[in-house]
Order: structure tokens, then C-alpha cells, then sequence
């Protein structure tokens, strides 16, 4: 009987949303989840800087199939109760028709589930945990740029290649999920790729830490040949900074894969010679757009804008975009001209190919993103007063994403010392 | 463990002591004069992290002298003080004296929510970081280790100074006499004429001014970001409590206590170094329920 | 007796309220379930603050049965609610026996700073064992039956809400009671006198580590529903931010009855979040200056000022006839 009672009062209020939706709307809504406050809003400012601009320039052409496009933002900052109330509102409420969510892989897996329930389109645009679409069968969540597990394959694949020979290596990561997944991952294919590698110290310093002075005495004692970090923002900057103050970075090779999301901010400190990443193939050099009008206009402006250069975030949220315009465009095709549903939208998105700021993505079946990786050497170059990218690689996004279907930890340990050079590569130097 | 690194472990914690001290003994000479617990004092060592950074990338990029630095530290924490720290006390803190511990501290964790989101505003979300002050001292070789000056020598000798100032300030000095009979007897200074109301003012206006000095030292040494401020007065409320509340001296020695506790955990057994301040606090708590140099207050009857 | 009457009559009309609310505003359904949990936290604040004894650490209570009733979740793959809760209570009021131990040997400021260093224990604690915690990413709770019904996310969310209320309505019914019995008169009492307690041959630590546990096992009440509500636990909940967070809900609504924990934590949640949405640059400052704002002009807080009103109407009244 209870149940019967529920059953109806849901229905009811579902009813509502559900009777206009091939109707052409006056707006396509869009509610993006980010960093606002907090130290992760170094990747939610720029973001969202870039999805203002983005969405007009959209709008100023058309908007998505003639519709313009709205964005409303929420702070992830603000703590997991008011995100999720703040996101069921924007679906319930608002009838927002499409969710970014978003930064935090936390984040991701709390919304994953509330999408399915919501029955809202979900875009994960910038979260890493490869665990998603390992764990879970969603059907309304996609994921619009690539995970962990190729972002730190692709990291040990560079250095294979290019410093083959290291013998030992030491870890410095901030200790929460992010890095100590991270380290599980490369060091899992560290054992696979190059098993005579000596892995001889491991950090976790607290997330948020203001001081390695520790940590770099000991490093300096170890003197390991490698020393990667996949820090990012304010715990990366200051760990490189006493690290060159100290001169660390004369005898040890820093592997940095989120290197530059704080290469400008890193200014001299970071001096030529170490390794860095990009989280996908986003560099405000790109080597393929460099001489694209419309890319170099859009890294102008958003320059002149925000007074930094864009980093990794800003071409995560392009890349979402562009998902959910293509997705859009896709369904009205395929449903003769008129405006889709809902469903038909998430119909589109599978196996959806689309280019936001950097190279094409595909969405897979499993509604993974399978996207290029771009690392590089930094150089010191005249006319910059931080440091760029050289002998740049871009490894191709699907032979080192795990395969559908299979889990990322158990696939890593298939992996022999010859796939590093099966990954086909396209390699670029500093031009300018 | 051998001996090298035994020296190495010390020195990573002197100077890591040295900062602690600075932003602890600020929130104690806070409290031992005004009985408020101060939670905005972190925000005070964030504000003058990010003046110092903020205003130090200006001078230095106008093309100025890189030694400014040092002066310009103290400028900053002097104006932050004063600026931010005098109008808190004289137009806030002093409407709720007779007000219940509780809500103080509550008023000061408001005053904190306040700034956090200030800072934001004044200063926006991305790291800043403005090292020539550290740069301009270079750097000094311990047992084929490579340390920074500023960092080895530079922190302790000011953490000293600051520590011996205070003392002597105190003692020989008038305002510092009228400070320490304020701490002592609140009833019995007010009653020989004392003003207290000044006397708090100047207190916290200079409390406050340590704390936005640790912030100006840091500076050089860590990126300035947001909620920096939230993870320093946790520490810092660990330091006070540990050492006795109002304790000077006993600031310094707990935060060396802490400093050597870390870097030691570094060296042994890493994944404990975030434990070790609370595990100090503690252990000293359990066996001296007043904090290691408090004396027993007598209870009211 | 008005002021019985305006409390009374503050609680019959927010309750009603929130029976209607969902079906008039269904979005607000889970902010207020949030609500409703947290309201149980700050309700075993405010039990301390009876005796005058603030913790800055009570979140560690929280996140100590909103893990377990994670743990026991995913280990029984689902589980029953009344389990998660039953779990959750016992787990947090036997921590809080142990820490209680030896933390009721403290007053005041030392009080709130070993339950801060506590709660900061775990905290850590929680961050660093990654491999059992899940770290930062915290742990998934599934959904659990009710009373062995397994149902689908709309349906529960309908029985957790009108649970919650009950709950928190019990609670508050039990809390009023304890504070009014002996026992709760002697822990007011270390408040206005302890020594003249101690006097009357009356243990004083022992009456705090009753009210102690009794409010970790609030807390635990409302961490065990705050995660089975939220599906997912995080070292969030034991942060000290969170505890300052409880503490400012009871000032809010109004340390001095049971009732301000209901409607402090109502008011918060709501200010919290359509600062967050509408204002989201300067949602804390928003915050801390309704904080002050309260402090300084309804030191009582809601309760209080509504007894206020209510008194001054009356009073008006009166002088009317």
C-alpha cells in the first residue's frame, strides 16, 4: 500500500518534465560542477572562464542546432551535501537538460549514480578515476576526455623512451586518492615495463602540505635518477620551487605529469630538462594548432581575459562542449531535422567523435573517452619567462586506454617490456 | 638511523619549528591577554602571506632592489596587523568580552569565514609564489645536503629574535608591563588605573602581526593559496594548547617539539608525520592536563 | 508560561512545515533529510553545551558511525538501515566511553581541544589509511533496505525523509527528558557550579561521561543517517571545520533548548545552500556574517528570538487589557 502511495506521488512528479521534450526548447541548459573555492579552484576558474567564452561564441553561431545555450555553475568547493542538493535541484527544479560533473574523482562517483536515478545526461569532464565505467554500467554518465591509466601510461612510456636507462626512481605524491591511484598505476606498469627499476622512496605528504624541506633533504640524500610527482596546483609549485631552490633539479629528473597546469605559475623555477604532462593532448602551444586561426584566437583571448595562459581544465571543458553539441547535432539528424529527446541525445553520444581545443576523441562503448596523451621536455626559450615543451610525444589514446570490459589493475599486469614500442607516437619539437 | 641523518632530521625541524613558533606564540600572547581562543589567526597568517607575495612580485618586477624583501615583510605584517588585526578587536572582539567562551570563539571562526572569502576576492584562487627574499640569501651545504640559507639559518635566528623581543618587551618596557599586569590580574590592573581596553587593543594588534609575519616569512618558501590559513591555526591551536595557554617560552619549545617530531616521522616512518602534532598534544595533555608550562588556574568558587 | 507556549508552538509549526514540504517543494526533500541529519549531531552539541563544555571535535563521532555504517553496508552487500543506525549509535557511544575517559577530565578550552585533536586523529587516520578508507574519495554506502524491503531511490528518499523527522522528533523528545531528569539537572550544574556539586558528594566526571556519551551517541545517530542519505562517506565528515560547524548551528538555532538544534539546523542548510547557489564567490562570507550578525543582536538565536517576539506581543497584550 505504501508503496503503491510512493510509486504514484513519484510518477506525478515526474510527469511534468517528461510531456515537452521533443518540443523545441528556448534554451538548452547546462549545469557545470567545479572548483570555485578552495585549492582545486585553480582548475575550476580557468574552466569556467572557458565555458563562458565558449558558450558564446557558440551562441553568437547558433547555439546548438539553432537553440542558444545556457550555463549555470556550481561550486564543488562548497562540500558534497550542497553539491548534491544543488545538482538535484538544477535538474529537478530548473530542468537543466545536461550536467558537467565534474573536477573532483570523488565527485564523479558520488553523481554517477544520482544520474542514472535522475535520468540526466551527465558529462564527466574532468575527473580521472579510471575506476568509473570499470565499476559501474552507466548509461547516463560519459566520461569526455581519458582516465588515469592512459595519463600514466603514456607518462612511463616517455620516459622509457627517452631516458631509458634510469635505474632508480622516488615518488612525491599529495596523499589523497589521486595520488596514491596514480602511483598504483605507474608503478604497476613500472613493474612490468622495466622491472629492474628500483622504486626507493615513497612520499605521501599531506594534501595541502607547505613544506617538502623534509622530504628534499631526504631525496637529496637518495639521489634517485627519476622523481615523479603528480601533485598539481599549489602542492606541485611549491614541492618544484624548494626543489630548485635546493638544486634537486640538477641531479634528479622530475617526471611531472600535470606539469602544465603550473608551468606559467612555475616561472623560472622549473628549469629545462624534465618531464612534464598534460592529463590529454592540451598545451596552449599545441603542435598540431599552432597555426590554427581559430585555436590561436581563442588562446588569445582567453589570455587577454584571465591573464593566464589555458591550461589542461579549459580544453576539458571544450572538449565537453563539444560532446554535447555533436551529440545534439547527431540526434537531430537521425530524427529527421526535429528536436530529440533526451534519450536520443544520450543515444548520440556513444561512439560520438568530436575535436574540442586539442585532437579528436571517441567515445567508447563503455562511454569512456579515448584521447591522445602529449608530454614533453621542458626547454627555456626567449620571449617566455616560464618554461615550454620540447621533443614533444603524442601517444595514440586507444592502445593504451584499458580495453573495454577489463579492469585497469588486472590489465596493466598483461602488459611486456615490448609494448613501449608498439604505441604509435607522432613526435614534434619546440617551434615557434 | 646513522648520524647524518640524525643532524639532517634536526635541522629540517628547527627551521620548520621556527615558523610554527612564529604564528603560535601570536594566538597565545592573543589569549593570554584577552582570554579568546582566535581562530581568524590563520586568516592573519594567510593575509600576510599573500600581501608580502602579491606586493613583493610588484615592487620587484618595477624593478627594485631585491633585498626590499626584507624589509617589505615586515611592513606587511605590521599593516596587517594593524589594518585588519586593529579594527577586528576594537570594533568586534570588544563588544563580546563578557560574552561566553563559546561565542567568542565562534565570532572568531565567523571572522575567519569572513577573510577566507576575502582573500579570495582581493587576491583570486591561483597560487602565488615571490621567493627573492629566499634567492637573494642563497644556499649552505650540510653533510653533502643542499639547504637555503633562509630556511636554515635565516627562520631560527628571526624565530629567536622575535622569541627574546617579546620577552624583553614584556618585561622592560612599559606597554609590556602593562601588558603582562593585564594577563595576570584583569581586575587588579583595571582597578590601579590600568587601561584595559588599550592594552587589549595593542595586544591583539600585535599577536596578530606575528601571525601575518609567519605568513610573510612563508611566503618565500611555499606557494600562497587558498586555505592556507585553516591548516595553520589547527597546528597552531595544537602548539598553544601542548605548551600551556599563554606560555611564551613553552610556545617555542612544543613547536620545536613538533618540528623534530615531524621530521623525524619523515625519516622513519613517513606515513606519521601528519599524526604528530595531535599525537605530542596528547600525550602531553594526558600527563599535564594544564599544557606543559601552564600553571593550574584556580577554579572559581 | 507564554514562553513554553511560543516553544511549543515554533516546533508544532516547523514540523508541520517540513511534513508538507516535500510534497509541495519536492527538491528541497534531500537538503532537508541533510538537515534533519545534521540536526542530530547538533542536537548532542548542545547537550554539552549544557554543561557548559564545547567540543570543537564532535564530527569525530559523526564520521565514526557514518564509516561504520559503510563498513557494515558494503559488507553485507546492501544492508538494513535500522542496522546501519543501531551500528552507528553503539559504535560512536563506545568511542566517545573510551575518549570520554579521559577527556571529561578537562574543562573548557582543553575541553574543545582534545576533541578537536581527537577528531583531527582520525581525520588523518582516515586520509592516510587509503587502502581501507577509500582516502579522500571517502567510501560508497549502498542503499540499504528497510526492514527488509529493498526499494528504488524515489521511494526510499520519501521513507528516509519521514523517518529522519521521526527520529529527530524522538530525539528531541529523549534529550528534553534527559536534561530534565537528575542527571541532566547535575550536568547543568558543572555549568553554574561544579565545585558546589562535587560538594554534594555528586562525581562530576562521571555525570559529564554520561552526557558525553549521550551526545556522541547523537552525533552517531546523525552521522549513521547523514551517510546512508548522502550514499557516500568522506573524511569531510570528520574535518574541524565540520565540528566548528555543529557548534555554530546550535548558537544559531539556540543553545539553550532542544529545539534549536531543529531549527538551527534547518536555517543553516538553507543559508548554505542558496548562498552556495546564488552567491557562489562569497557564500562563506555570507555565513560567518549572518554568524555574527546572530551573535551579536540574538545571542539566544532563532529560539530565542522567537521567544522574544512572542513574549513582547504577549506582554503588549496584556498591557492592551
Amino acid at each position: 500500500m505504501l508503496k503503491t502511495i510512493l510509486n504514484t506521488t513519484t510518477a506525478l512528479a515526474f510527469l511534468t518534465t517528461a510531456a515537452f521534450a521533443e518540443e523545441t526548447p528556448a534554451e538548452v541548459k547546462i549545469g557545470i560542477t567545479a572548483f570555485l573555492s578552495g585549492p582545486a579552484s585553480v582548475f575550476g576558474e580557468p574552466a569556467k572562464a572557458a565555458a563562458e567564452m565558449i558558450i558564446a561564441d557558440m551562441n553568437a553561431n547558433g547555439g546548438i542546432g539553432g537553440v542558444p545555450v545556457s550555463a549555470t555553475f556550481i561550486d564543488e568547493g562548497a562540500g558534497g551535501e550542497a553539491l548534491l542538493s544543488e545538482y538535484r535541484r538544477l535538474v529537478e527544479s530548473e530542468g537543466v537538460d545536461a550536467m558537467f560533473a565534474s573536477i573532483s574523482s570523488g565527485n564523479c562517483t558520488k553523481i554517477g549514480p544520482l544520474a542514472e536515478d535522475l535520468k540526466v545526461l551527465n558529462i564527466m569532464w574532468d575527473c580521472g578515476t579510471q575506476t568509473i565505467f570499470e565499476e559501474n554500467d552507466f548509461r547516463y554518465s560519459f566520461r569526455t576526455q581519458a582516465n588515469a591509466t592512459p595519463e600514466m601510461l603514456s607518462t612511463l612510456l616517455y620516459l622509457l623512451r627517452t631516458k631509458p636507462d634510469f635505474k632508480t626512481i622516488a615518488v612525491v605524491n599529495q596523499d589523497y586518492a589521486w595520488g596514491r591511484d596514480s602511483w598504483a598505476i605507474f608503478s604497476a606498469a613500472l613493474q612490468q615495463l622495466k622491472p629492474d627499476a628500483q622504486v626507493v622512496a615513497e612520499f605521501f605528504p599531506k594534501f595541502g602540505s607547505p613544506d617538502f624541506s623534509t622530504e628534499i633533504s631526504r631525496l637529496q640524500a637518495l639521489r634517485p635518477d627519476v622523481i615523479l610527482s603528480t601533485s598539481w596546483g599549489g602542492d606541485l609549485d611549491t614541492f618544484v620551487r624548494q626543489a630548485s631552490q635546493r638544486g634537486l633539479t640538477n641531479t634528479s629528473t622530475l617526471v611531472l605529469p600535470l606539469g602544465e597546469s603550473s608551468l606559467e605559475r612555475l616561472g623560472d623555477a622549473l628549469p629545462a630538462g624534465h618531464i612534464v604532462g598534460a592529463r590529454g593532448d592540451h598545451y596552449f602551444l599545441h603542435p598540431e594548432k599552432i597555426n590554427d586561426p581559430a585555436f590561436v584566437a581563442f588562446v588569445d583571448a582567453f589570455t587577454e581575459k584571465t591573464g593566464d595562459v589555458p591550461t589542461y581544465p579549459v580544453f576539458h571543458v571544450s572538449q565537453a562542449l563539444a560532446a554535447l553539441k555533436g551529440a545534439y547535432e547527431k540526434a537531430i539528424a537521425d530524427n529527421g531535422g526535429e528536436w530529440p529527446s533526451d534519450e536520443q541525445v544520450i543515444d548520440a553520444l556513444e561512439g560520438l567523435t568530436f575535436a574540442g581545443l586539442g585532437r579528436e576523441v571517441t567515445i567508447r562503448e563503455d562511454h569512456q573517452g579515448v584521447e591522445d596523451q602529449l608530454l614533453g621536455t621542458t626547454i627555456r626559450v626567449d620571449g617566455y619567462d616560464f618554461a615550454l615543451l620540447d621533443n614533444m610525444m603524442m601517444f595514440d589514446g586507444e592502445p593504451i586506454t584499458t580495453p573495454v570490459d577489463q579492469v585497469s589493475s588486472e590489465w596493466l599486469q598483461t602488459l611486456t617490456p615490448a609494448f613501449i614500442d608498439s604505441v604509435p607516437v607522432d613526435t614534434f619539437q619546440h617551434n615557434n | 638511523m646513522n648520524v647524518q641523518l640524525f643532524a639532517l632530521a634536526i635541522v629540517d625541524g628547527v627551521s620548520y619549528a621556527a615558523l610554527v613558533f612564529l604564528v603560535a606564540v601570536g594566538l597565545t600572547l592573543i589569549f593570554g591577554v584577552l582570554r579568546v581562543l582566535n581562530v581568524a589567526h590563520g586568516s592573519f597568517y594567510a593575509i600576510g602571506a599573500y600581501t608580502t607575495a602579491s606586493v613583493g612580485g610588484a615592487i620587484f618586477a618595477a624593478g627594485f632592489s631585491p633585498w626590499l624583501a626584507f624589509p617589505l615583510m615586515i611592513v606587511a605584517a605590521v599593516l596587517v596587523g594593524t589594518l585588519i588585526g586593529g579594527p577586528i578587536e576594537k570594533f568586534l572582539l570588544s563588544r563580546i568580552y563578557h560574552l561566553e567562551d563559546v561565542l567568542q570563539i565562534l565570532v572568531t571562526f565567523a571572522v575567519f569565514l569572513i577573510l577566507e572569502d576575502f582573500q579570495r576576492l582581493v587576491w583570486g584562487v591561483q597560487p602565488l609564489f615571490e621567493a627573492t627574499a629566499l634567492n637573494q640569501l642563497g644556499t649552505v651545504t650540510v653533510f653533502g645536503i643542499t639547504y637555503t640559507a633562509y630556511q636554515l639559518i635565516f627562520l631560527p635566528v628571526v624565530a629567536v629574535l622575535v622569541l627574546v623581543g617579546l620577552r624583553l618587551g614584556l618585561r622592560r618596557t612599559l606597554t609590556g608591563r602593562l601588558i603582562t599586569a593585564v594577563t595576570e590580574d584583569r581586575e587588579a590592573a583595571i582597578t590601579i588605573g590600568i587601561d584595559a581596553e588599550k592594552v587589549y587593543l595593542i595586544t591583539f594588534i600585535v599577536g596578530a602581526s606575528l601571525a601575518a609575519l609567519g605568513g610573510a616569512l612563508a611566503s618565500a618558501t611555499t606557494s600562497v593559496v587558498p586555505g592556507m590559513g585553516a591548516d595553520m591555526i589547527v597546528l597552531s591551536f595544537a602548539v598553544v594548547a601542548t605548551a600551556g595557554l599563554g606560555q611564551i617560552e613553552g610556545a617555542a619549545i612544543t613547536a620545536l617539539m613538533i618540528g623534530l617530531g615531524r621530521s623525524f616521522a619523515v625519516y622513519v616512518w613517513p606515513e606519521m608525520q601528519v599524526l604528530v602534532p595531535y599525537l605530542i598534544m596528547f600525550g602531553v595533555l594526558l600527563v599535564r592536563p594544564q599544557g606543559l608550562f601552564g600553571g593550574i588556574e584556580a577554579r572559581k568558587i | 508560561m507564554t514562553s513554553i507556549l511560543s516553544k511549543r508552538w515554533l516546533l508544532v509549526f516547523i514540523v508541520a512545515l517540513l511534513i508538507v514540504a516535500p510534497i509541495v517543494a519536492p527538491s528541497t526533500q534531500v537538503l532537508l533529510t541533510l538537515a534533519l541529519a545534521k540536526s542530530l549531531a547538533v542536537l548532542g552539541v548542545i547537550v554539552l553545551l549544557q554543561a557548559g563544555q564545547v567540543s570543537f571535535g564532535h564530527a569525530l563521532f559523526f564520521a565514526i558511525a557514518a564509516y561504520g555504517a559503510a563498513f557494515l553496508g558494503r559488507s553485507m552487500g546492501g544492508g538494513e538501515i535500522l542496522l546501519n543506525l543501531v551500528l552507528g549509535v553503539v559504535a560512536a557511544s563506545a568511542v566517545a566511553l573510551i575518549v570520554g575517559l579521559f577527556i571529561v577530565r578537562y574543562r573548557h578550552i582543553f575541553f574543545g581541544m582534545l576533541n578537536l585533536a581527537a577528531s583531527m586523529i582520525f581525520y588523518s587516520f582516515l586520509e592516510k589509511f587509503y587502502y581501507i578508507t577509500g582516502g579522500s574519495d571517502g567510501l560508497s554506502v549502498p542503499r540499504p533496505t528497510v526492514l527488509g524491503m529493498a526499494l528504488e531511490r524515489a521511494e526510499f528518499e520519501w521513507i528516509l525523509f519521514y523517518g529522519a523527522l521521526l527520529l529527530v522528533l524522538g530525539a528531541l523528545a529523549l534529550t528534553h527528558r534527559f536534561l530534565t531528569s537528575p542527571l541532566g539537572q547535575m550536568m547543568r550544574a558543572i555549568k553554574t557550579n561544579e565545585v558546589r556539586l562535587e560538594y554534594l558528594g555528586v562525581s562530576s566526571r562521571r555525570v559529564l561521561l554520561a552526557g558525553y556519551v549521550l551526545s556522541a551517541a547523537l552525533c552517531g545517530l546523525g552521522g549513521a543517517l547523514m551517510a546512508t542519505a548522502q550514499g557516500i562517506v568522506t573524511p569531510e565528515y570528520a574535518w574541524w571545520i565540520r565540528s566548528g560547524e555543529f557548534v555554530f548551528i546550535a548558537i544559531l538555532g539556540g543553545a539553550g533548548s532542544v529545539n534549536g538544534a531543529l531549527v538551527g539546523a534547518l536555517a543553516y542548510e538553507f543559508v548554505k545552500n542558496y548562498a552556495a547557489a546564488f552567491a557562489a564567490d562569497i557564500w562563506q562570507l555570507v555565513l560567518g556574517t549572518v554568524l555574527l550578525v546572530v551573535i551579536l543582536f540574538a545571542p539566544n538565536g532563532i529560539v530565542g528570538l522567537s521567544q522574544r517576539l512572542g513574549n513582547g506581543r504577549s506582554e503588549k497584550e496584556e498591557a492592551g487589557q
